[in-house]
């Protein structure tokens, strides 16, 4: 991965070193690299704002912030980790894994794969530099509701303008990713035996293309409610502030599954791997996939149960909602049946994995409890939904993101990572991610709304455990730093296949993984 | 080492001991929705403790297997892995099941849904509207209209004084309602959307500028109930919350005559003509009720987000601008218009408290007899909310 060691490759002559071999570059293991370091900065950054977030509601009353600066840390911390850090990993992996797990040369457009990828860092750029202007970064929320969006200042319009860039940007890499999944795959690799990672990408690369266009006229209407008198999201005006909504969620609920959808794959990948056993239920983990794909179009209401509707809707949206449960409890049902019965190792990647399965199934839960309406409508906006997704978008795809990393680090780098270092971050991680957020169940059940920087009393006892584990869960990252800067430098020679069980067109070539493979494709049988 | 030892027991007892005593403190740790106080608030929170026992059945039976699986079939015991990887009929087996299970739950769901969303046959109807950062309430059969503020002091917030019981959950007018009464909430927002919820009555409706939503809630038992606004408003919207004094039907009857006779008190204020001393000094109370939370005591608001108006253009100009600014707010930003939140007195009183407070010594005042005035001509025009 370092510069020197691509410098010694026949391939890459004639090309820039230095800046601007990363600026030009074309390769999907560089662009694969870059999207990563890129998410573990913007993880780094978003998880600073969250720390800063815990450490205000240490204890009641106004200490650290001020309710518009902590409303803009609320604000920044879901935007950033959505779209800058989660996102972008799962497309790290995509460029990394799809060309080696199909037996791609490359990616199907290696220049518009280039530009996605440095759309991204521009992007972030702007939404992070809107702490600098007048009146600071946005503080609306996330979801960016109007009116209370229409009211803020000059940093709102940046914030539309990054969106529309991140989103182009997601757009271009699916449509990539759908590419090359469709027409480069080995001779031999029909669809229903690619790799179950290679299928929830496809999938996922499906719902962006989907949904990014959806994401890109709601707050293209924003824009121009704000900027050119247009009244969409504005009642005196003839227009509808809950139309916002609608069209949000429209695509707000499946991100929520492109944003698990890969971590189902990596997990798929890694636990028949150290189980030494084949995925149990193969065809029914693609069709589940499928349906919770499809499934995820026709739930957005759920997010809006107290916004009021007609009892019709309200039981359509939760009956919907339910049903999502079938198809991911098919997945966890599998992925145990996988373990039932194998000859199972605990290396890191499969550490995480497990824990992937135990705690995003509680997320699961209390998503279920979510999608009952009444209940919904009492904890909807609570710490109750903060628990929730971060139940699954923490331990659910943060943990198959280092799951995953664990597991090929040692195929990019060509070195095992320390497994003692891995544990520690992983046990310190999957410690610290519960008291963070197992508490905030209670909160919300008890009342404690969401978004608001400074409580009553009676929440006190729970915010302060919560803090103290959101410091144990942000400083063990610093591990996983360590060890993955300790990786790149050196440690012992990674085997071609890595690991004793792993299956796939990856784990045929050599460690690291040249910067050029299957210029000739493989053949699968 | 026998004393050592000795001794760490003795450790040991006293740390129990302490636990022991820090019992009742532990007894404030909530684990579960508040105790509800309604039907609607019963039905809650008997479906969310079915969902839960149905989720940790599931969770104990699948994860009992995994871990069964996690200890047992190790390649360190020397357990050699089994070649199975589909089965059909397990396989639709544990589609159906799961699907069985919900639908299980679905019904007594929907029942609730349904339930929640009949609002007909009220006794009494109230309409509740969001304002950034309070609420009013208008009770449309009793002809009486109040806002809500939020009562805890500043020092509290800031950290220079003790918190009080109540901390955040404390507002100077409280809603009031007769206990066993089917009351009707017409809820809706002035500004942005705002949340109106009251956990131990099973009520959250969000309130949308320019729409009118419909809820109900029917308390059992007389007391004192609290919630917050439940959608993110802006910068204060941790401080609105909600309060509710649930009391018998003679308390609210009187009640009720107690809070018409205040009502006229104030609109024979608009009749008045005021110093401008005394217009200052309930300016400024009015002031710190309604501005000063993003302009703030000071004036000097907010670099970049609320401007100040100490030395402000509008302050210190024409005061037909400044009384309609204050009357009418600036569209598209987060300044309200005040025409139907105020009376004339109030707005009166706030404009010549600004004109003269900090370094503004303009040294004029406005009368109600001018807000009314004004009130005629620019307001209707603006489409300023109807005033009550």
């Amino acid at each position: 991965m370092s510069d020197a060691a691509h410098a010694h490759d026949d391939h890459s002559h004639g090309h820039p070193s230095g800046i601007m071999r990363w600026l030009t570059t074309t390769n999907h293991k560089d662009i694969g690299t870059m999207y990563l370091w890129f998410a573990l900065i913007m993880l780094f950054s978003a998880g600073t704002m969250a720390l800063l977030i815990r450490a205000e509601l240490f204890q009641p009353g106004l200490q650290l912030t001020n309710p518009d600066f902590f409303n803009q840390l609320t604000t920044m911390h879901g935007l950033i980790m959505i779209f800058g850090a989660i996102m972008p990993a799962f497309s790290g992996f995509a460029n990394w894994q799809v060309p080696l797990m199909i037996g791609a040369p490359d990616m199907a457009f290696p220049r518009m794969n280039n530009w996605a990828f440095w759309l991204l860092p521009v992007a972030a750029l702007m939404l992070m530099s809107s702490f600098l202007l007048p009146g600071g970064a946005v503080a609306g929320g996330w979801t960016m509701y109007p009116p209370l969006f229409i009211q803020g200042g000059i940093s709102y319009d940046l914030t539309i303008l990054a969106v529309h860039i991140m989103g182009l940007s997601s757009i271009m890499g699916s449509i990539n990713i759908v590419t090359t999944i469709l027409n480069m795959r080995a001779p031999g690799l029909t669809l229903m035996k690619m790799p179950l990672f290679v299928w929830t990408w496809l999938i996922t690369a499906y719902l962006l293309i989907a949904t990014m266009p959806v994401l890109a006229g709601a707050v293209t209407m924003l824009l121009t409610d704000r900027n050119f008198g247009t009244h969409f999201f504005n009642a005196a005006g003839g227009g509808d502030p809950v139309m916002f909504q609608h069209i949000f969620w429209f695509f707000g609920h499946p991100e929520v599954y492109i944003l698990i959808l890969p971590a189902f794959g990596i997990v798929s990948q890694i636990i028949p791997t150290f189980a030494r056993k084949p995925l149990f239920g193969y065809a029914s983990m693609v069709y589940a996939t499928a349906s919770i794909a499809i499934l995820s179009f026709t739930v957005w209401a759920h997010h809006m149960f107290a916004v009021g509707m007609p009892a019709a809707a309200q039981l359509f949206f939760m009956f919907s909602t339910m049903l999502i449960a079938v198809p991911t409890g098919v997945k966890v049902f599998n992925w145990v049946a996988t373990m039932w019965k194998g000859s199972l190792t605990f290396e890191t990647p499969m550490l995480f994995a497990i824990a992937f399965v135990c705690l995003f199934t509680i997320g699961g839960f209390s998503g279920l409890v979510l999608a009952v309406a009444p209940v919904d409508i009492q904890l909807q906006d609570t710490y109750y939904v903060v628990a929730h997704f971060h139940y699954v978008l923490v331990s659910g795809a943060l943990f198959a993101i280092f799951a995953g990393i664990y597991y090929w680090l040692p195929k990019w780098t060509g070195h095992m990572y320390s497994e003692t270092l891995g544990r520690w971050h992983f046990w310190l991680s999957v410690i610290g991610m519960n008291i963070v957020f197992f508490p905030m169940h209670f909160l919300g059940l008890a009342g404690m709304p969401r978004r608001i920087p400074d409580y009553a009393l009676q929440f006190t006892e729970f915010n302060q455990i919560a803090t103290v584990g959101a410091f144990i869960f942000g400083f063990s990252q610093l591990v996983f730093l360590v060890l993955v800067l300790k990786t790149i430098k050196g440690g012992a020679k990674a085997a071609d296949r890595v690991w004793e069980g792993a299956e796939g067109l990856e784990w045929t070539l050599p460690s690291p993984a040249p910067y050029h493979t299957f210029e000739t494709a493989p053949v699968v049988k | 080492m026998g004393d050592a030892m000795k001794s760490m027991w003795q450790r040991a007892g006293m740390v129990g001991a302490a636990l022991a005593a820090s019992q009742p403190a532990l007894a404030e740790y909530a684990y579960n929705l508040q105790t509800p106080a309604s039907g609607v608030a019963q039905d809650v929170f008997d479906l969310h403790n079915l969902i839960m026992l149905v989720c940790l059945g599931i969770f104990v039976v699948v994860f009992g297997a995994m871990f069964y699986s996690l200890l047992k079939h190790r390649k360190s015991l020397g357990h050699k892995a089994a070649h199975f990887h589909e089965n059909t009929t397990v396989e639709i087996i544990w589609t159906v099941i799961p699907f069985v299970i919900l639908v299980g739950m679905a019904y007594p769901a929907a029942k609730v849904v349904i339930d929640m969303k009949d609002t007909s046959n009220p006794d009494m109807t109230i309409k509740i509207t969001g304002y950034q950062w309070k609420w009013g309430y208008d009770y449309l059969n009793d002809d009486i209209s109040f806002y809500s503020n939020l009562s805890t002091p500043r020092e509290q917030i800031n950290g220079t004084a003790a918190k009080g019981e109540h901390y955040l959950l404390e507002v100077d007018e409280p809603m009031v309602v007769p206990v066993g009464k089917r009351v009707r909430l017409l809820i809706t927002a002035n500004d942005v959307i705002h949340s109106w919820w009251l956990p131990a009555l099973g009520v959250k409706q969000d309130g949308i500028p320019g729409f009118i939503r419909d809820s109900w809630l029917k308390a059992d038992k007389i007391g004192t109930y609290r919630g917050q606004c439940a959608e993110l408003c802006g910068k204060d919207h941790g401080f609105m919350p909600i309060v509710v004094e649930v009391v018998s039907e003679e308390d609210y009857r009187a009640w009720v005559v107690k809070k018409k006779g205040a009502t006229q008190a104030a609109v024979a204020d608009n009749a008045k003509s005021f110093e401008i001393a005394d217009l200052v000094a309930r300016g400024e109370k009015v002031y710190q009720a309604n501005c000063a939370a993003c302009h703030q005591a000071s004036g000097m608001g907010m670099p970049g987000v609320f401007p100040a108006i100490n030395g402000s253009k509008v302050a210190t100009g024409p005061i037909a601008e400044h009384i309609n600014v204050v009357l009418n707010g600036r569209p598209g930003t987060a300044m309200a218009a005040f025409a139907g939140q105020l009376s004339d007195a109030d707005i009166a009183a706030v404009v010549t408290y600004q004109r003269n407070a900090w370094d503004n010594k303009m040294g004029d005042l406005a009368q109600p007899a001018e807000i009314a005035a004004a009130r005629g001509g620019a307001a209707s025009e603006a489409g300023a909310p109807a005033a009550q």
